[in-house]
């Protein structure tokens, strides 16, 4: 049976669970002399009934649903004569796809060598069985465990306990997901880089100034030496950031001083939203709006005033992304400027200062921590920026500065590496995860640090 | 008048100098804000309308059932493998007699979609009685011809069409034999190599099982560990780590979520690429940090005193949580989520890590199918060579962009209808 | 008197139903009239400010109704009366502070000499340059402490060089009773320094104007006795060169370092008499009620 099948059917037996815990808990009350005399409500005895029901066959389904698909695999590429298993896994995920396609149909079982069309059938088969096995383990297992449910319940049962201690526990491992996802996060760049580190050294991805990852690829070529230099790469991801932050964070942070200080009420109240629109905006939007509305625009400019301007220039992509960050800036900057109490603006004002005075020189300096924290959020977010690069900047390894030249940044080869034929363990391939830990390590210092700043600046004013 | 007073009068005009300029620099900064959401809107809408509306060609069509091959017309069979684009051909050859040269009659035919032939096919599915006699039919137009008619006359000579077609096209527009009608399609089709064929429709389709698999993991796991997080946990280190955790995958780049989908759900788990499962699951660990952070928010708000009293009347920690703080907090907790599915619907680089980026004609049936995103396909689309793939793009911005003003508007609204003051 | 009386009831009414704020024991003495005009001595011979019908509006509430009052040359007046009467929005009403509030509306007739402080055409920078304050809670601005100091000069060119700002910021702390304490630190931030020395450099930054008036709001309400003692000292040597108004919630306070004492009640001015006649002798039985002990 397919698994959303055996997860409808899952749900009508927890329900017949719940229904006969319930029934059988009346039912001992009923001698005693109502419901009060049992150790919890009938709900609790129900309930439990229905969680023993539910959760071994889904902890059953899950463990099976992980497995299944690699044993049989090892299973079929077993059964294939010795001298057919290939050595790499790239050619055994090539073969076993081969002989998936057969079993599917989709390609002719006549056209494959023998071996290989037995193979399908063995796949095909041990599907089937995989499928019937697991559609009979999971109804036991779940009649199993609803069955224990109903025969404990009796008037002495401690249920409501019970229940609540499996709830605690399941919102215990529903907090840690967040854990989870963070390891699974270290682990997937982590191990794929330290494979990629194999292959190139560590001091040539780091320090290298060339990028050029095709290379790679000819068989009779090792990875040349600086093919994986990731430094253009680098000043690429920095040159559009500054460019973006050079944008976003006078334009923002004006915006947010003249919102909180001295707009009237009515202006604040619509100026704003409007200005937050501009963070609701899907990132590939702006991407589209950067390669095909700014960036000839400014190419056309340029050549206007008979400048030389590329048509993927970090300019467009910068200025784009400045229009980004506009409201992260903005909105980070007002929290705290806000924040600053007011016998601050008080004890300045009292001595005669104008408000922009006020403002330059004292609500400034004071919120600067804050400020600061804010615009390490908002380059983070720069690094990390990847469809109005991926659309808007070039692809090309360029090292420099010149933001009217195309650059590539990190976001975009990870893209660019990762969405064409993959290779598995080519190092082009893992060389995506390598960039891809840089990018976590570089934006998880500056989140760390960001919200450690903004966290004191608060507390400082509480 | 005090020497002071002298001092302090002679510098305020210099002062007030200042202040302005600096009330200034703050106007002009909102300003640059707000022009460049205008600029960005209008240079959508602008180029984006026109590909709400397609062009059709009027011919006189004679269905002859020896070009089409078919001498059953109730039998779809014989419809599914008939010659309509012969007919078709035929027609375009009687409407402009003399083109003789093979070369001109193959940009003759240009003129009409490839698609044309599934109108045709469809027609006569309608009515099998149109077999062997002569119609007057309206049918789909090729892109260049589409985008050539809607470009205004003086800016025409633009167009990728030879002078011979555009000469045609500007007969057929004399004679009234072209007409602009609304653009179904672009809602119902699957994408396609031909602008004037493809549509949102599967991308559509696509992102609603995206978002409903996010929905389905990200709202109860992420309020299960707000409750958790702020009403059972100890505060200890382990607890702050946890919330050190969530703070900064909230600040995660979203691609990285795009290689752990790779890297695990792909190459360890096993599960298939391209399927909105996958992309639920990528989606549904990015949005979590939103739910938690935004569901704690709103659990700190109900007042100690509901717990107090609750607790006061002997039930357990679990029932205060469950009957009094979730159901005060859940609209709180909704809007946060509303917040956080738009964010997921808008989201396009992890997707392209994990297959989404398929070329995807058929509608999928269900989240295990390949599928593509409204976000992906307006990535696909922009990338595309054809000049008409710009407004195709651009309106499928228009529809993104107004599911997510929706949703945006809807949690404002249901933050203002449900939110309790205390 | 019974016309007056009623009068004042129903003024009266009206303030409770404006001002939540009243407690218990400011009902109680609801019986006690407020006196038709203010009694004692509220008016000096060549006052440095004269404030006549001063009435104070937030929105449709008023918090101030209708004081009259002189402020001598050279002397040191405190405003007394029990919380919430509104001593504290008089007094910033005499520099404009209140201006920072949006719905503050301020009436009447204020003069600094023959200045109106409400003209339209008055400069508020020029006035709070001349008019400086001092408030409830220190709050010394996250710089140095000479940059605290010079902060005024420099925002109205008062000193032309280096040297000039250095003398301003060393006498005026030396003023403040601060020099000898911090003269070794002057680069070190002013917040770093105790609750009383922050309200002395606050004092400090707010002479280093040379301002005609200085307004203290409660200015030793945040301070330890120690502190306290320091600030009243000062408050004493400074009414040599400065017309001083402070707020004050202490009476020992009041009666310690003012030559003339204003009280207070419900935003009207009850009394105002020399502070000895005030603690020893009050005319109107509010003020002997409050000095007393019997609310507060």
């Amino acid at each position: 049976m397919q698994t959303g099948n055996l997860l409808l059917l899952l749900v009508a037996m927890v329900a017949a669970a719940y229904y006969i815990g319930w029934q059988k808990s009346l039912a001992q009350a009923r001698p005693l002399g109502g419901i009060r005399h049992l150790e919890s409500l009938p709900f609790y005895y129900a309930m439990r009934a229905a969680l023993w029901c539910a959760i071994p066959a889904l902890v059953v389904l899950g463990a099976w649903l992980i497995f299944d698909d690699a044993i049989i695999r090892s299973t079929v590429m077993m059964s294939l004569p010795e001298e057919m298993r290939p050595a790499s896994e790239g050619g055994r995920n090539l073969l076993l796809s081969q002989i998936q396609n057969v079993a599917s149909g989709a390609l002719a079982s006549d056209s494959v060598r023998p071996e290989i069309a037995g193979a399908a059938d063995r796949l095909r088969g041990l599907r089937g069985t995989n499928t019937m096995a697991l559609t009979v383990v999971f109804i036991i297992v779940a009649m199993l465990g609803g069955a224990w449910g109903w025969l404990k319940i009796a008037p002495q049962l401690r249920a409501r306990q019970q229940v609540e201690k499996i709830l605690r526990v399941l919102f215990m491992l529903c907090a840690l997901v967040a854990i989870m996802t963070t390891v699974g996060i270290v682990m997937s760049v982590l191990f794929e880089s330290i494979r990629f580190f194999g292959q190139v050294s560590p001091v040539d991805f780091l320090f290298g100034t060339q990028w050029s990852p095709q290379t790679a690829l000819r068989a009779d070529q090792v990875a040349s030496e600086g093919a994986f230099g990731a430094i253009p790469l680098f000043m690429g991801t920095l040159l559009i950031s500054a460019i973006a932050l050079l944008v976003a964070v006078p334009v923002g942070l004006m915006s947010a001083i003249y919102l909180a200080e001295y707009a009237h009420a009515k202006v604040r109240a619509v100026a704003k939203p409007l200005l937050e629109i501009l963070a609701g905006v899907p990132t590939v939007v702006y991407g589209f709006f950067a390669a095909l509305t700014v960036a000839p625009f400014i190419r056309d400019l340029g050549e206007s005033i008979g400048l030389d301007v590329a048509s993927e220039s970090a300019l467009a992509a910068g200025l784009v992304m400045g229009v980004m960050i506009i409201p992260f800036v903005s909105s980070i900057s007002d929290d705290v400027i806000t924040a600053v109490p007011q016998v601050m603006r008080d004890g300045s004002l009292g001595l005669g200062a104008t408000k922009s005075e006020t403002i330059r020189k004292v609500v400034f300096p004071a919120a600067l921590p804050g400020i600061m924290g804010g615009i390490l959020l908002a380059a983070s977010r720069a690094i990390g920026e990847t469809m109005i690069v991926v659309m808007a900047a070039g692809l090309a390894a360029n090292l420099t500065v010149n933001p009217l030249e195309a650059v590539t940044t990190v976001t975009v080869q990870i893209v660019t590496l990762l969405t064409g034929d993959q290779e598995f363990d080519s190092a082009k391939t893992l060389a995506a995860f390598a960039l891809g830990l840089m990018l976590f390590i570089t934006t998880l210092v500056l989140n760390v640090i960001a919200l450690h700043i903004v966290k004191k600046y608060r507390e400082q004013y509480e | 008048m005090s020497e002071t007073t002298a001092k302090v009068r002679k510098s305020l005009a210099r002062r007030y100098r200042q202040e302005k300029r600096f009330q200034a620099y703050g106007i002009l900064s909102i300003g640059v804000g707000l022009l460049a959401l205008l600029i960005l809107f209008t240079d959508i809408i602008g180029k984006g309308h026109s590909a709400f509306f397609e062009h059709y060609i009027q011919l006189e069509i004679s269905l002859d059932p020896d070009v089409l091959g078919v001498d059953d017309a109730s039998d779809d069979e014989q419809l599914n493998y008939a010659n309509f684009g012969g007919v078709i051909k035929e027609a375009l050859r009687e409407r402009f007699p003399g083109v003789d040269d093979r070369q001109q009659q193959r940009q003759l035919y240009a003129l009409v979609s490839s698609g044309a032939s599934y109108n045709l096919r469809d027609e006569l599915k309608a009515d099998p009685s149109l077999l062997g006699g002569t119609r007057e039919l309206w049918l789909l137009a090729d892109d260049d011809v589409d985008l050539y008619l809607k470009t205004p006359e003086r800016k025409r000579p633009d167009a990728r069409l030879d002078d011979q077609q555009k000469q045609w096209i500007e007969d057929l527009e004399a004679a009234g034999e072209t007409d602009k009608r609304f653009n179904a399609s672009f809602f119902s089709h699957g994408d396609s190599r031909e602008p004037e064929l493809a549509g949102i429709g599967s991308a559509i389709v696509g992102s609603f099982f995206t978002m409903i698999v996010t929905l389905c993991l990200s709202f109860p796991i992420g309020v299960a560990a707000a409750i958790y997080l702020e009403e059972f946990a100890p505060r200890n280190k382990f607890t702050d780590f946890i919330e050190v955790n969530i703070n900064n995958l909230a600040a995660v780049p979203s691609i990285i979520f795009g290689l752990l989908g790779l890297a695990i759900f792909i190459n360890l788990f096993g599960l298939p690429r391209s399927v909105p499962l996958l992309g639920g699951l990528v989606l549904t660990l990015m949005t979590l940090p939103t739910i938690i952070i935004t569901s704690r928010a709103a659990i700190k708000t109900v007042p100690p005193s509901v717990r107090e009293g609750a607790l006061a009347l002997g039930a357990s920690k679990m029932q205060v949580v469950l009957h009094h703080v979730l159901p005060l907090a859940l609209p709180g907790m909704l809007t946060g989520s509303i917040i956080g599915m738009a964010q997921a619907l808008g989201e396009t680089a992890p997707l392209l890590l994990i297959g989404m980026v398929a070329f995807i004609v058929d509608i999928p049936g269900g989240p295990t199918d390949p599928a593509t995103v409204l976000p992906v396909q307006i990535y696909l689309w922009a990338d595309s060579p054809e000049q008409s793939f710009v407004a195709m793009t651009s309106a499928a911005i228009m529809v993104l962009l107004a599911f997510l003003i929706t949703m945006n508007t809807l949690a404002v609204v249901l933050r203002k209808r449900l939110e309790r003051r205390w | 008197m019974d016309t007056a009386r009623e009068l004042d009831n129903r003024n009266r009414a009206d303030d409770d139903a404006a001002k939540p704020l009243i407690d218990v024991e400011e009902r109680s003495m609801q019986d006690t009239p407020y006196p038709e005009k203010t009694v004692g001595k509220p008016f000096v011979d060549a006052p440095k400010m004269k404030l006549r019908h001063v009435n104070v509006f937030y929105a449709d509430n008023q918090a101030i109704h209708d004081v009259s009052l002189d402020i001598g040359k050279n002397e040191v007046i405190s405003l007394i009366g029990p919380s919430g009467c509104g001593k504290s929005t008089f007094l910033r009403s005499l520099n404009r502070m209140n201006d920072t509030i949006d719905i503050c509306r301020v009436k009447g007739e204020l003069h600094l000499d023959d200045q109106d402080l409400y003209d339209p055409k008055l400069d508020v920078v020029e006035l709070r340059a001349r008019v400086g304050m001092v408030f409830q809670k220190p709050n010394p601005f996250p710089k140095s402490i000479y940059d605290n100091v010079a902060y005024g000069p420099r925002l109205h060119g008062l000193a032309d060089k280096k040297y000039d700002l250095d003398e301003i910021v060393e006498n005026s702390l030396r003023k403040a009773g601060l020099w000898t304490e911090v003269k070794d630190r002057l680069h070190s931030p002013g917040t770093g320094l105790s609750g009383g020395q922050q309200q002395r450099l606050c004092i400090a930054r707010t002479i280093a104007v040379s301002p005609e008036v200085v307004l203290m709001d409660e200015p030793c309400s945040a301070l330890d006795p120690i502190a306290t003692a320091k600030i009243e000292e000062l408050i004493d040597e400074l009414s040599e060169s400065y017309t001083i108004a402070i707020v004050t919630h202490s009476m020992q306070q009041a009666a310690r370092v003012s030559h003339r004492t204003a009280y207070f009640h419900l935003g009207r001015l009850i009394e105002v008499n020399d502070t000895e006649t005030v603690f020893t002798k009050p005319e109107h039985e509010l003020t002997e009620a409050y000095i007393t002990g019997r609310f507060g």
